[in-house]
């Protein structure tokens, strides 16, 4: 594999720069932090001066903010007894200050993602991949094979932002370069959102709460807005309405998966979405891909769900720890997938007979609709692309 | 010889996420061993002996487990020396959220589970202010939203701690925190050493063990808590 068309600036260095590169900054900055904990750092005074401070002071249930507007001015004005007894030193409190609000600007840039790659590693045996992968925003990409196959590890890969260290040897280039090292190593350096079938909310809020604690973290500059867009993007792809002071434990099993799909494609900053075998969740999966599609996530679907494979702009068949095989979907396919489609639409509304208390004990051909001519046309999303593959 | 001190509370997770990490440095040759501290018992040394791990482990008793670690570390790190240890992981189950066994100059990592709820973080003490790595396990079982959020919440109380999510059963997450340990830093000193938050002032008769209540059994530093008397109509 060749740098030729590593486009980025020879400062970062090669994309496949080794481990023990990687490591050893790592390890020289984690020292520096080190370094920083250890000793108390000079406490310069702190402003005091606005709602934020006013909300720091309330959530450790130190006393409120009367007319003073530094930390040092409110901390001098507490009795003796508080500032020996509280368990708080002015440095300390200046250090959890200074934690509360940089949590805050931390979460306001979200960087742009536009192009993932995932260079071939190799197979189970040691033999070399067969491809070179490529995303883009609002790819649909499908990963099938056999559990044990490796598709959890390609989804590692990606996850860990992989540079020849894990057992695959693969690469993943970000904007077609390595990534910067230390976020390999942060929950927030990660690009990867994740949506499977065990995941549930463990929260005791309403929806609302919840989604505003959300946006809350986000920093957004017009939270209620992003809310409610969540909200009403679940509500259409749940099937069964929910509102806004509905406790999230209460939410069926579709309507929470609604809810997270509906999150992850507006709220998370994440630009790549992982979902593992939602198939039975009851959910209008189209809709979530084009949600997906038109926020300009890359979605990387396992599924063995004949409408979501043919859905994806591509199926990466997963073999032996290594990708085998590309497949586009071939017209026929895509003119399968509009019938698909229109299975899966007659198949919602029998089981909204059956919730609403209904029978089906009408003739098959009417009930499910086959062979009549009940297909609408229904393109996934004119966003969806289909994303050139490395050369083979 | 690395020594890195691992807490937090009773099963978020601690010994999974060990488990898991020094599986990947144990492939690689390195030498790493633990030493367990706990309150009463602790089945965890099994586990650790089942993945070839050498162990010890100490029973604080009726000690605060961050206080009998502190006592007691320097000779652990004696005998992890004697083995030749590349890395020895301190666990400790930081019951007692007033203390922390973080030593300044040692890597640091707290661990904590979203089961806990987005709460936790602004619960827990020391033990996570004071780290450099906050895990953060069970995320196979809760929203990303809620993930994202927890996240947050964890950087409002410690925003220079790397923060990483880890999977204790499917060991994603595992394979980073490997790098983080062998990135620790090595030899750094004990002896003479400080911990990175002070342990409680106060010694009270219960502190040694007394169970009876009353007032004829407080001895020592003894703290009354302060009841403003409600005005009745
Ligand atoms: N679902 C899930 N369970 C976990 C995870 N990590 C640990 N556990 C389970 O949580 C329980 C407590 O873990 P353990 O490592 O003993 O916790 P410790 O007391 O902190 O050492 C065990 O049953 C683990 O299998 C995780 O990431 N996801
Ligand atoms: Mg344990
Ligand atoms: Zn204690
Ligand atoms: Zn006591």
């Amino acid at each position: 594999m060749s740098d030729a068309r590593n486009p980025c600036d020879p400062s970062v260095g090669p994309p496949l720069a080794g481990g023990p590169q990687l490591i050893g900054e790592t390890a020289g900055r984690q020292a520096a932090a080190l370094q920083e904990s250890a000793g108390l750092r000079p406490s310069n005074d702190s402003p005091l001066n606005d709602s934020r401070c006013d909300e720091f002071l309330l959530l450790n249930r130190l006393p409120a903010r009367a007319a003073h507007r530094t930390l040092r001015a409110w901390w001098d004005a507490q009795t003796w007894d508080f500032r020996t007894e509280s368990g708080w030193d002015y440095e300390r409190l200046a250090e959890g200050l200074a934690a509360f609000l940089s949590a805050n600007e931390a979460v306001a840039g979200v960087p742009l993602l536009r192009s993932l790659e995932v260079r071939r590693g190799r197979d189970k045996d040691g033999q070399p991949e067969k491809f070179d992968l490529f995303f883009k925003p609002g790819d649909v990409v499908c990963l099938v094979g056999p559990t044990g196959a490796g598709k959890s590890r390609l989804l590692a890969d990606i996850e860990c932002l992989a540079q020849g260290d894990t057992p695959t040897g693969r690469t993943v280039l970000l904007d077609g370069c390595a990534p910067d090292p230390d976020s390999r190593f942060t929950g927030e350096g990660k690009i990867v959102a994740q949506i499977t079938q065990n995941m549930n909310f463990v929260m005791d809020l309403a929806v609302a709460e919840f989604l505003r604690m959300h946006a809350e973290s986000r920093a957004l500059a017009a939270p209620e807005a992003a809310m409610q867009r969540v909200l009403e993007a679940a509500i259409r792809m749940a099937g069964e309405p929910f509102g806004p002071e509905t406790p999230l434990t209460q939410l069926s099993g579709g309507q929470s998966r609604a809810l997270m799909i509906a999150d992850a494609a507006f709220l998370s900053p994440k630009p790549v979405v992982l979902i593992d075998e939602i198939e039975n969740a009851g959910v209008d999966r189209t809709r979530a891909l084009e949600f997906f599609v038109d926020q300009g996530k890359i979605v990387l679907l396992s599924t063995h769900d004949p409408l979501l494979a043919l859905s994806g702009a591509r199926r990466l068949v997963i073999r032996n720890g290594a990708v085998q095989m590309v497949i586009e979907p071939s017209p026929q396919e895509e003119a399968n997938r509009l019938h698909l489609a229109a299975l899966d639409r007659r198949l919602a509304g029998l089981r909204e007979r059956i919730r609403l208390g209904g029978r089906l004990d009408e003739p098959w051909e009417t009930l499910l609709g086959v062979g009549t001519n009940a297909i609408e046309q229904q393109p996934l999303s004119p966003g969806t692309s289909r994303a050139n593959l490395g050369s083979q | 010889m690395k020594l890195v001190t691992v807490a937090g509370p009773p099963s978020s997770g601690k010994t999974a996420v060990i488990l898991k990490a020094l599986a990947h440095l144990q492939r690689e040759g390195r030498r790493v061993g633990v030493v367990k501290f706990d309150c009463l018992s602790s089945h965890d040394a099994d586990l650790f002996r089942t993945a070839d791990i050498p162990v010890i482990t100490g029973l604080s008793g009726n000690f605060c487990p961050d206080h009998y670690f502190i006592t007691n570390i320097e000779d652990c790190a004696a005998w992890g020396r004697r083995l030749d240890l590349d890395l020895l992981v301190s666990e400790s189950a930081g019951l007692c959220n007033r203390c922390a066994p973080h030593i300044r100059g040692h890597l640091a990592v707290c661990v904590l589970d979203h089961l806990a709820g987005v709460h936790t973080p602004r619960k827990i003490g020391p033990m996570l202010k004071t780290a450099d790595v906050v895990l953060v396990t069970k995320g196979d079982i809760v929203s990303q939203a809620e993930r994202e959020v927890f996240a947050f919440r964890v950087r409002q109380v410690n925003a220079r701690a790397r923060l990483l999510f880890v999977n204790g059963i499917t060991g994603q997450g595992s394979w980073e925190l490997s790098r983080l340990f062998d990135g620790a830093p090595d030899d750094a000193p004990l002896t003479g050493g400080r911990l990175r938050f002070s342990v409680p002032a106060a010694v009270c008769s219960y502190c040694l063990g007394e169970t009876e209540i009353g007032e004829d059994h407080q001895h020592g530093t003894v703290r009354k808590i302060q009841i403003e008397e409600a005005s009745r109509v």
